[in-house]
């Protein structure tokens, strides 16, 4: 370990060395802007304000021609939408309303770090001046140029000011200016960052890349990305997917056994049926395809009465390559009585941070929790914390009969403020303690639109936190709502690492589906920390492929590691797997055997394909019970599994796998249609249309 | 003489207008400016971009040099805020646009040809949230104190231990992972 920090820091020592004409390039350059500088009168520009903006004059050139309406209403949402990020990402720096500032400097709450942007706008906008004739925002401070003489650093007075005066939209934004009497550091960044004025120094950028100004000279080069980013539809989209790669093709000899944790989760079909029905094919990324198979009820064998769940093997020919075939493996969790469930402690931890206003959000949330509330019963107990800014108990503990409190609660939610999920998670568990008592369940259900990082600087932490607070058997579900800032990486590690299911609700049907039809399989475990283990056998299988489960990949050794979390099952619930294995000698072998390598081809040609080791425990347990069954090969599918390769085949579809050849939307379209069985709510043709919208949208 | 004249001294000359100061003090640093970059953007070519665009916004800068802190430490943090506003540009939070992530994306898309070393690297860095990536390019790769690693970035010291124990962690966890 130390060795790989020791090889970390040669590698960063190593860097490259500087290109001489790079060097000399730049020394250049520093030195006329250096030599500019001594001849001007004028205070420093910041640091956007280079004067080299060589490689982007042709890129003016053109843009100064690009003077009509439509050109100028893109650039001004995009200046509009950069204008949003600078009032939202600032964590403590005060922002305030276009245009209501200039002349109340206010104490900034930042820190030292600062830098001034003096105000350009005045002379040298002057095209902009003449459309629309802004006030020339002058900085609301004294002693603008006094700069050396004043060496205390951490007291810098520091003006931001943007003052903006778009044709179109006129918008004027003055960000934070500091006590007077401090003096003003013109250009400079001292230390620390700079959000506001960062972004502030992005519009301006973007505006100067096309306004048709005569003098465009003394502008900061815009960043080719800027100008790409202006460009470009005017998407402001800041949502993060977890995903990896697809599991590639493995060779049995070489790596025999694949050992991967079971998920529950089903955000991710929802995340694409949203993006579909929108009009647009979701990113590749977030795609995960277990979750889109899981997402759908399958009638697998029930399981006897003494058992916690049943697995279900079945193989079929693959549908997408006749060379193959796929390997579903099916676990059905145990339905206890539904009157013998145990009372459930509910807290709902609830984002109400002001992105949570849209119709989809909160008035969503607010539908779904009522909805759920029906499904409760009388000795339940239900509680409401909120964050946003700061975090708040909203409701305590209520018993469930009380109906009315709980609703008026709920109803008086509103949205506002930003995000501070970690402390609104800390209260959460804290009144998720208060509620616990013997032989009951307690969940929380973190409600939100995916910000989740404001105020905390490390989201490993929170997952580490959440992680922590596993332990006290207190489980953590997430229900994300809206679209637009999904952070579906920390919303997926959180509940994997609380033990809990992520489900994405874009519709009051899917807060039906999730809340109340699988109330008991989405908040009642059966089985914790579920890992499934296939050792495939050489002679009856060259290579497999896992599909899907790339964020739920175990260590072969974490399987019998009883400290290592994996997923959890509800009751009543499906998970399926889907494995596509090749035999040996088919003509679907994609690798070729090594020539020197040990052809391990012992063992019984005709005999089992692999076996499946399945590992659980009992809620609330900490040692686990094996489960083994040998995979036969003679397992027959039925519409369920072969339903499910469809999805399968779907998702692979959007992910744009290598491994479907000719397989086409026609034909997963086909295969979901002949197998959509038994379908009381109509989930599985919802599907087959999401396949023909996504195959028109894919022309 | 002015070879060896302390950057400080150079640097207070330079802003006061004094142009043989200042070319000195830009040819010492341009180095040291050009590794930092690229210890932290990953990417030579983006690296040389930022340290011309750091050198020529340098004469600006300078004038609000206090010669308060070390000369280097300053320059550090006007490195890493320009790699910050950098970043920042590059449609932000896409973890592919930073820098590291290009690169990985990028190697992914190559017929693996790369030194096995700067593969480890570039791999080791993906897999590090930009906050300990800088870290670990001002502790490890410019060797400097975790205090003045916390000066340059503007958190304690205590914060830069956390943060450097929480490599070690990584990479204990990513040698596991190889060995597997």
């Amino acid at each position: 370990m130390t060795d790989d920090f020791d090889d970390l820091k040669a590698a960063l020592k190593a860097a490259p060395a500087p290109d001489a004409d790079a060097k000399f390039r730049a020394m250049a350059l520093a030195m006329k802007n250096f030599d500019a500088l001594q001849g001007s009168p004028d205070p420093a520009r910041s640091s956007e304000d280079r004067t080299d903006a060589a490689p982007l004059n042709g890129v003016r050139r053109m843009f100064k021609f690009l003077t009509s309406r439509p050109a100028l209403a893109a650039t001004t949402s995009v200046a509009a939408l950069v204008v949003g990020i600078a009032v939202i990402l600032p964590v403590n720096l005060r922002v305030t309303e276009p245009g209501t500032t200039t002349d109340k400097p206010e104490t900034p709450v930042v820190e030292p770090d600062l830098r001034t942007e003096t105000p350009d706008a005045a002379p040298e906008n002057s095209t902009v001046a003449s459309v629309e004739p802004a006030k020339p925002a002058e900085p609301p401070v004294t002693g603008l140029a006094s700069g050396n003489d004043q060496p205390v650093l951490d007291a810098e007075l520091v003006v931001d000011e943007v003052a903006e005066a778009e044709p179109a939209a006129p918008e004027a934004k003055v960000a934070a200016a500091s006590e007077a009497g401090g003096e003003a550091a013109p250009g400079l960044v001292m230390d620390g960052t700079i959000l506001a004025e960062d972004d502030a120094g992005a519009v301006m950028r973007e505006r100067a890349a096309v306004e048709p100004e005569p003098s465009l000279s003394y502008l900061p080069a815009p960043a080719p990305e800027a100008v790409a980013d202006t460009l470009s539809p005017p998407v402001e989209n800041t949502e993060e997917y977890a995903n990896d790669a697809p599991n590639p093709v493995k060779v049995t000899v070489e790596e025999p056994v694949s050992t991967f944790s079971i998920d529950v989760d089903t955000a991710s079909y929802a995340v694409v049926r949203s993006s579909l029905t929108g009009g647009y094919l979701p990113d590749p990324a977030a795609v995960r395809v277990e979750e889109m198979i899981n997402y759908f009820p399958y009638a697998y064998k029930a399981p006897t009465e003494a058992e916690a769940f049943s697995s279900t093997v079945s193989v079929m020919p693959t549908p997408w390559n006749p060379g193959t075939r796929l390997v579903t493996i099916g676990i059905q969790g145990a339905l206890p009585a539904i009157g013998e469930r145990p009372p459930l402690n509910l807290v709902f931890l609830i984002d109400t941070s002001g992105s949570m206003e849209d119709a989809n959000k909160l008035p969503l949330l607010k539908q779904s929790l009522s909805l759920m509330l029906s499904e409760l019963r009388p000795e339940d107990q239900v509680s409401i914390v909120t964050y946003a800014g700061s975090a708040g108990l909203v409701l305590p503990p209520t018993a469930a009969a009380d109906r009315a409190t709980i609703l008026a609660s709920l109803e008086n939610l509103m949205a506002g403020g930003s995000t501070a999920g970690a402390e609104g998670l800390e209260l959460a568990y804290q009144v998720a303690e208060t509620m616990k008592a013997e032989g009951e369940v307690t969940r929380i259900l973190l409600a939100t639109d995916g910000d989740f990082n404001v105020g905390v600087s490390d989201p490993e932490g929170l997952e580490a936190y959440v992680a922590k607070k596993r332990e006290t058997g207190t489980y953590l579900s997430v229900l994300c709502f809206g679209r637009g800032n999904l952070d579906d990486a920390v919303m997926q590690s959180l509940a994997q690492n609380g033990n809990g299911q992520a489900a994405y609700i874009d519709t009051l049907s899917e807060a039906r589906k999730v809340l109340v039809d699988q109330l008991t399989g989405a908040l009642f475990p059966i089985a914790d920390d579920v890992k499934i283990q296939v050792e495939w056998n050489p002679a009856t299988v060259a290579e497999y492929r896992l599909i899907g489960y790339e964020t739920r990949s175990l260590r072969r050794e974490d399987f019998n590691n009883d400290k290592v979390d994996a997923g959890e099952i509800g009751a009543g619930t499906q998970v399926t797997a889907i494995y596509e294995v090749t035999a040996p000698g088919s003509d679907a072998l994609l690798n070729d055997p090594l020539r020197y390598g040990a052809s391990a081809t012992e063992g019984d040609p005709l005999g089992e394909l692999g076996f499946l080791r399945l590992r659980w425990k009992a809620p609330g347990e900490d040692t686990s019970t094996l489960v083994e069954t040998p995979i036969s090969g003679t397992e027959g599918s039925s519409p369920e599994t072969r339903f499910a390769a469809a999805i399968a085949g779907f998702g692979q579809l959007l992910q744009g796998s290598v491994y479907l050849g000719d397989w086409g939307w026609d034909q997963a379209i086909e295969l979901a249609l002949a197998n959509r069985g038994d379908d009381p709510f109509g989930y599985r043709i919802e599907a087959v249309n999401l396949m023909r919208l996504a195959q028109s949208l894919s022309h | 003489m002015l070879m060896d004249t302390p950057d400080e001294m150079l640097a207070t000359a330079a802003a006061q207008g004094d142009r043989a100061a200042f070319a000195t003090l830009v040819g010492r640093h341009y180095g040291r400016i050009h590794g930092l970059a690229w210890r932290l953007t990953g990417v030579k070519a983006e690296a040389e971009d930022l340290a011309q665009d750091i050198c020529a916004a340098l004469p600006a800068k300078l004038r609000n040099w206090r010669g308060e802190a070390r000369f280097t430490t300053w320059l550090y943090r006007v490195v890493v805020n320009a790699a910050h506003d950098l970043r920042r540009r590059q449609a932000t939070r896409s973890r592919a646009s930073q820098g590291w992530g290009d690169w990985e994306l990028a190697r992914q898309d190559e017929i693996a040809t790369q030194a096995e070393a700067e593969d480890w690297l570039a791999q080791a860095m993906t897999r590090l949230s930009p906050e300990l990536r800088d870290t670990v390019a001002l502790v490890l790769g410019e060797e400097m104190t975790q205090g003045e690693a916390g000066q340059v970035l503007g958190v304690s010291e205590g914060t830069i231990a956390w943060r450097m124990s929480e490599v070690k962690k990584r990479l204990r966890a990513m040698a596991r992972e190889d060995a597997k």
